[in-house]
């Protein structure tokens, strides 16, 4: 492994993206990077931009109206890119399923590498799920 | 054209903020037109997340539309749940046991105190002040663990049911639930502390200024409304469950200056209050059952045709459903108005003549909860009007 490659696992930076979530999960990640469960001492950030981030962290049953917006900002993203599913909706649509103004889940267009369940998952869930998705850097 | 005119059609800048974009947690777009980094036209675009709840819960039981309604927004659950519940009691004509109204409204108190707490963290990350942030985060946590002890669960409780709660409160927890608040309110003496600071009040005062006669025009809600000077609280005015019994045990909150900082006050305040009305209602608590006996799948098949309209006071004010049954297990028409649809559109008052650099603070100011505020409309232009989509239209769109 060369040394971005190192670099990388001992610091991977998230972006958040909600594509129509009921804001459970997106406070459930705030909260995961806050001291009491402290996903930064991983070295986790949230970054502002897209171009900076290492990890997509994806909450909410894509909408129609996000469903290009999303796969752009997957697009924008640089390798090497992971992408976790948090919620039950990004996993499977969860309680939206069945919505004509749903497109989703996430996975049906595009690939999703972790996938962490939960109405919202706990913050425990959201830090392992990050951590899961490190394997794929190696 | 002379030069000076060329000159001011180069400076006039249309500045899309979102629907992703760091300073938002919610996808929202904010069309900005600038002349010279200051604001002079602000267009809110809200559907990015609209999800058709209400056309599911048309499609769906009443069970479970308990639990879809639940999930509408993730920082008021239980004031949508308890909404919803009220109007289907009223309609199937239940009275639920006292307790139980004593345990809803008991987390209801719980989620605007930790909603408040979020909204002190996310002005403070909006203003660079991270400490204050992670330390409204660390007291918010508290709350958040006494919620996840009466219903097991952090965020959506699914605590309300048809005739009752789910979850009791016993003695343990009672004890455990004045403990923590204690050390709550310790951590609130602190940050109402840090928000005196010279560097908060030089940010926050004179920003976003919402003088209560445009306030009342348009008819905003909650904080924002009790920012300006306005005293509307559902609570007191239209009270139900029982704060009709105890409205003396704790007081609205009114302050006048109507800027950014009177409405992060507002909160701090308002979490005070809560925590006194929850310190009284625990100790009144009358010992009766916590739910009535009949299962819920027994009452749905009982429940008649019938409408009604029930109004809580969410944390971020006046939060209406209105129901209509069909009379065979399900519903006929769901439509629910929360408070971010009035409130949201006081922002662009708030932002008029302000800098770029305001958008972030003044936008969360108001405390704005997207997931809620998502409405299906087809606006005209050549005719200048405005339909609200009917499921007819809405599915030969699809």
């Amino acid at each position: 492994m060369n040394i971005t490659g190192k670099a990388r696992l001992k610091s991977p930076w998230l972006f958040h993206l909600n594509t129509g979530s009921c804001n459970g999960c997106d406070i459930e990640i705030l909260a995961a990077l806050t001291p009491r469960y402290d996903a930064e001492r991983f070295g986790c950030m949230l970054v502002a931009s897209i171009r900076h981030a290492d990890i997509l962290l994806l909450t909410g049953p894509v909408t129609t109206q996000m469903h290009e917006r999303l796969l752009r900002v997957y697009e924008q993203m640089p390798e090497p890119k992971a992408v976790v599913a948090v919620g039950s909706c990004a996993v499977s649509g969860g309680v939206y399923t069945g919505s004509p103004v749903v497109d989703g889940p996430a996975d049906k267009f595009m690939p999703v590498d972790v996938y962490v369940a939960g109405c919202p998952p706990r913050p425990e869930a959201i830090v392992k799920g990050i951590l899961e998705a490190l394997r794929k850097f190696r | 054209m002379d030069a000076r005119n060329i000159d001011y059609e180069y400076s006039r800048l249309i500045l899309p903020v979102g629907p992703v974009h760091p300073s938002l947690k919610e996808p929202v777009n904010l069309s900005v037109t600038v002349v010279n980094e200051e604001i002079v036209d602000v267009n809110v675009k809200l559907n990015y997340i609209y999800r058709g709840i209400e056309y599911l819960a048309e499609r769906r039981n009443i069970a479970q539309t308990i639990y879809l309604v639940e999930r509408i927004c993730g920082l008021c659950s239980q004031a949508h749940s308890l909404t919803f519940i009220q109007a289907l009691e009223e309609i199937a004509n239940i009275q639920p046991p006292e307790r139980a109204e004593f345990i809803r409204v008991i987390c209801a108190e719980l989620e605007r105190i930790h909603s408040h707490m979020l909204l002190l963290g996310v002005v403070a990350y909006d203003i660079g002040l991270d400490t204050l942030f992670m330390y409204a985060f660390k007291s918010r946590e508290t709350v958040m663990d006494l919620l996840e002890k009466i219903s097991g669960k952090r965020v959506h409780h699914d605590l309300n049911t048809i005739g009752g709660v789910r979850f009791d409160i016993d003695e343990d927890l009672r004890r455990l639930i004045i403990k923590e608040l204690k050390y709550v309110k310790r951590n609130l003496d602190y940050i109402s502390e840090v928000l005196e600071d010279a560097t908060v009040e030089n940010r926050l005062r004179e920003v976003g200024v919402l003088p209560s006669k445009i306030a009342e025009e348009l008819s905003v809600v909650g904080p924002t409304a009790r920012g300006s000077g306005l005293t509307k609280d559902v609570r007191f005015n239209r009270s139900y469950s029982v704060y009709r019994d105890y409205k003396n045990s704790f007081k609205i909150v009114v302050l006048k200056d109507g800027d950014c900082l009177a409405r992060v006050k507002i909160r701090v305040l308002e979490v005070y209050e809560s925590i006194s009305l929850i310190e009284t209602l625990l100790d009144n608590m009358p010992d009766t059952p916590i739910r009535i006996g009949e299962r819920i799948l027994k009452i749905i098949k009982r429940i008649p045709v019938g409408e009604a309209i029930s109004i809580v006071e969410a944390p971020r004010g006046q939060l209406a459903h209105y129901v209509y049954t069909n009379g065979g297990e399900g519903l006929k028409r769901l439509s629910v108005r929360t408070p971010t649809i009035p409130n949201i559109t006081a922002v662009k008052y708030m932002l008029m003549h302000r800098q770029i650099a305001d958008i972030p603070v003044v936008f969360s100011s108001i405390d704005p909860c997207i997931s809620c505020a998502n409405r299906v409309t087809v606006t005209d232009a050549a005719k200048n009007k405005t339909i609200i989509v009917n499921l007819e239209n809405l599915r030969r769109r699809m």
